[in-house]
């Protein structure tokens, strides 16, 4: 283990963040279920990678660029979720709490496996001439297809945190999320915002995999490696909390960032679980508090 | 020296006070009643008495030891028992196994433990359900297997928290009927209700609570006619009225 | 029937179903030989993990944690060290039961309940993984080989698959009797009385912590002695088989499709794995994991129209047609 220079630290500390941005996407999304519906989404990082396969197929037998692919990823995962949400998981919610996770679990392990079927273990890359690029200040190199996720993943969590506050759709999403029982007093349908919630949640996670795939591997598996991220972001920002989400994300993007400059190779992630298991232990309901426990 | 005595008891939920310098004592072999308005604190009396939650400040002390901030099994094991307003079956289980388990505290034979679970299944009237599980059970029948629960772990002293509230009239006379034998049993009750019929033919004395302090103690005929109990179930304008 | 003839009865069963399986390998090629005693081995796991999970009420997804602990155990004290690894199997074991009372007395200690201990075993199966991989990628990068003794017993090898069939077999039985055993007894009863709520538990004399903590370690133990097993039969382990989250979830799948919390539910839920497995293999080709997706779906299937498992709802299903006599 030898200590980084500065100018590494720096590099760390903005590809963190850039990452971070990323996680924040992915988390949200998973936060957002959790908040309305108290499920721990477990197929989480398989419908990211489907978000993935969506922008590398369009983008290899179609043409189409992978940031413009985001106007298929989006809807193609919403979808996806609401008839997931509406045909499965709708019949385990009054169901004791592990049958939830396990049935996100088997859902999950569909999802990679069939993907596995269909389009082999081989790992992909998408070949994206113009974004092969990096800007360069200081010392400090900054990956083009990075940044513009970043960029775009800052942008959809704004609209997100707009939609939710403004519209009445979003406001019923959020009662629900903090107050089931007044929710139905009140008349919202709380079948309808449970597969809304879910649909919503599909599509973020989505839209991560469509701005990943440019610097990122294309493969079956990808799945299971961003979803116990998002569950450590989660858990650091407070289950179903919008705003610890966001921060929780940039604060594992950095962690994970920086610690890989003085951890050999894979034991980055080491420090994420590390991460993660403290905060279960010691603080639980996350930096920033619980939604509505 | 009294088998209970709960000395200075304080709790506060965040701003809020639950019991403020509560003292009272319960002797052996009685059946003391705690009334009071509700979210009067008397709930969480029990779960400061058991364990279920620490005391800010204050004492209990059982059988003469200071068991303030021991564990529920811990204050078990030495004879205090309790129920649970809500009802807290083991849902999945039968009946049976549910007395089973607490007849378990006192022996590691399971033979022993069926005997005692099935005598005490007998005497609250669920013999005949014994093998039905918990969750198929009236809400009537869930309180008795409540109280044959704590019963099965041979206390010397059970905290009942409203088993008679929710049965009908058939079943209060039954639960009524089987406390006074229990304390016959020479075990000591200490129980937490509303329905007046039951405080006044069970108990020997009452305490009365009212935002979390006591604001009486007696016979059940002087706690009937204090004007503090009336108040504070009636409202002042009560007593105003009655004295114009 | 009186006790005494439902002992007889039980008696029989077990004789007859025993005698079955013990001449069951003369009859048998080697591809079958492997599948069954591939189905008492991951039989043998689910009911370690049972003991925790189907009965205790902890769900684990981490269980690869103490696999692979005791895969490793074993093997590299054989290779450095010389020791037998017959002894190596019950270090293994020991090495798993401290891992799991360590991460138990935490878990527990800090009120780690549901969903949250399902993934911090998660998270730490995974950690012991990528420690794992750091390892052995200078060592060991194609994994760690046995070296070959030939058929020895003292050496735990052996060419046919036969011995191997009759170990996983006594092991599975082994455990078999032991979860009965618990059943029966306080043990099992203070188990499921915390499985079904804790709190009522603690009102009634138990020490959940300490229950749970049992639970802890005798899966533990047991499903690192397993992790031995796996190593001596295939002679060979790395990270991914002995860490790897597919471990962690092949463990759990049998018993909650079985039935957890019930004796025979992890065993019947590993055969139906196996033979799905086996069979997708064929009909579906190559690609390791192909399997996984019929488990997904069976797993769908079973939470939501028979989430107490197959046995569970038999046992449901039996219940009710009582009931209406």
């Amino acid at each position: 283990m030898s200590l980084p220079g500065l100018p590494l630290l720096l590099q760390s500390i903005v590809s963190g963040i850039l990452m971070g941005g990323v996680y924040s996407l992915v988390a949200i999304g998973l936060t957002l279920i959790f908040g309305v519906m108290r499920i721990i989404n477990f197929a989480h990082g398989s419908l990211m990678m489907l978000g993935m396969f969506t922008t590398y197929w369009l983008f290899v037998l179609l043409g189409i660029d992978p940031y413009l692919s985001l106007l298929f990823s989006i809807p193609i995962l919403f979808i996806l979720g609401i008839v997931i949400e509406r045909f499965l998981i709708a019949q385990v919610l009054d169901a004791p709490e592990y049958n939830q996770l396990l049935l996100t679990l088997g859902i999950s392990l569909f999802i990679e496996n069939f993907a596995l079927f269909l389009w082999t273990p081989n790992f992909r890359t998408l070949d994206v001439q113009y974004v092969k690029k990096a800007a360069t200040v200081g010392t400090v190199m900054i990956s083009l297809p990075k940044l513009i996720a970043f960029l775009f993943a800052i942008m959809l969590t704004a609209l997100l945190y707009y939609f939710l506050k403004s519209t009445d759709l979003g406001k019923a999403i959020r009662a629900t999320s903090e107050e089931k029982e007044g929710a139905l007093t009140v008349g919202i349908n709380m079948r309808r915002i449970y597969y809304l919630a879910f649909g919503i949640g599909a599509a973020c996670v989505g839209a991560a995999g469509t701005l990943t795939a440019p610097f990122f591997y294309v493969n079956p598996h990808v799945g299971g490696i961003f979803v116990i991220t998002a569950f450590v972001v989660v858990v650091l920002g407070g289950m179903g909390n919008f705003i610890g989400a966001l921060a929780g994300g940039l604060i594992v993007g950095l962690a994970e960032s920086v610690g890989a400059a003085f951890v050999p190779g894979q034991l980055k992630q080491f420090i994420i679980y590390f991460i993660f298991i403290l905060v279960l232990l010691f603080k639980p309901q996350g930096l920033f508090g619980r939604r509505g426990e | 020296m009294a088998l209970l005595e709960v000395r200075g008891l304080n709790k506060r939920f965040g701003g809020l006070t639950a019991v403020e310098d509560l003292s009272f004592g319960l002797e052996n072999g009685e059946i003391l009643g705690l009334i009071g308005p509700n979210g009067a604190g008397k709930t969480t009396l029990f779960n400061l008495v058991t364990g279920f939650h620490r005391p800010d400040t204050g004492t209990v002390f059982f059988k003469g030891e200071d068991i303030t901030g021991l564990r529920p099994h811990q204050i078990c094991n030495r004879g205090l028992a309790r129920t649970f307003q809500i009802t807290q079956p083991f849902a999945n289980l039968t009946v049976l196994e549910n007395v089973k388990i607490g007849a378990y505290n006192r022996t590691p034979s399971s033979r022993e433990a069926t005997q005692e679970a099935l005598r005490i299944l007998e005497t609250v009237g669920l013999y005949e359900k014994r093998n039905e599980l918990a969750s198929a059970l009236s809400v009537g029948h869930r309180k008795n297997l409540e109280l044959a629960k704590a019963l099965a772990t041979r206390p010397e002293l059970v905290l009942l928290d409203e088993v008679v509230a929710g049965l009908n009239p058939k079943e209060t006379d039954t639960i009524i009927d089987y406390i006074n034998r229990i304390q016959n049993q020479r075990i000591t009750i200490l129980l937490i209700e509303h329905v007046m019929k039951a405080i006044m033919s069970l108990c020997n004395r009452i305490v009365v609570i009212h935002y979390g302090k006591k604001i009486a103690e007696g016979v059940p005929q002087d706690i009937s006619k204090n004007p503090k109990v009336i108040e504070a179930y009636l409202g002042e304008e009560y007593i105003l009225a009655k004295n114009q | 029937m009186s006790s005494t003839n439902h002992r007889i009865r039980d008696l029989f069963v077990i004789g007859a179903v025993g005698a079955f399986l013990l001449i069951l390998p003369q009859f048998l090629g080697r591809y079958f030989i492997h599948l069954i005693t591939m189905i008492f081995f991951f039989g043998y796991l689910g009911m370690a993990w049972n003991i925790l999970g189907g009965y205790a009420g902890q769900f684990s997804f981490g269980h690869a944690a103490f696999f692979g602990v005791g895969a490793f155990t074993s093997t590299l004290l054989q290779i450095h060290v010389g020791v037998n690894p017959w002894i190596g199997m019950f270090l293994a074991g020991i090495g798993g039961l401290l891992l799991g009372l360590s991460i138990g007395s935490l878990s527990f200690r800090y009120g780690l309940r549901g969903p949250y201990f399902a993934l911090a075993m998660l998270a730490l199966a995974e950690m012991l993984r990528l420690l794992a991989v750091e390892w052995m990628a200078a060592k060991y990068p194609l994994g760690i080989t046995i070296p070959l003794k030939g058929d020895s017993f003292w050496y735990f090898q052996f060419k046919s698959k036969v011995p191997y069939y009759y170990i996983s077999l006594i092991m599975m039985a082994a455990v078999l009797y032991l979860t009965r055993m618990i059943e029966g007894r306080r043990m099992g009863s203070y188990f499921k009385a915390i499985r079904e709520n804790e709190n009522a538990a603690d009102a009634l004399g138990i020490n959940v912590f300490k229950y749970k903590l049992l639970a802890m370690a005798i899966s533990s133990f047991l499903t690192a002695v397993g992790g031995t097993f796996y190593a001596q039969y295939y002679l060979t382990i790395e990270e991914e088989s002995a860490f790897g989250v597919g471990i962690s979830i092949e463990v759990l799948l049998g018993p909650i499709i079985g039935g957890a919390g019930t004796v025979l539910g992890p065993v019947l839920g590993a055969g139906i794995l196996e033979i799905l497995s086996e069979v997708t293999r064929n009909i579906l080709g190559a690609y390791s994991g192909v399997h996984l997706m019929v488990y997904g779906a069976i797993l769908i299937v079973v939470i939501i129209f028979l989430p107490s498992g197959i046995l569970g709802g038999l046992q449901m299903a039996f219940w009710k047609l009582s009931k209406g006599k």
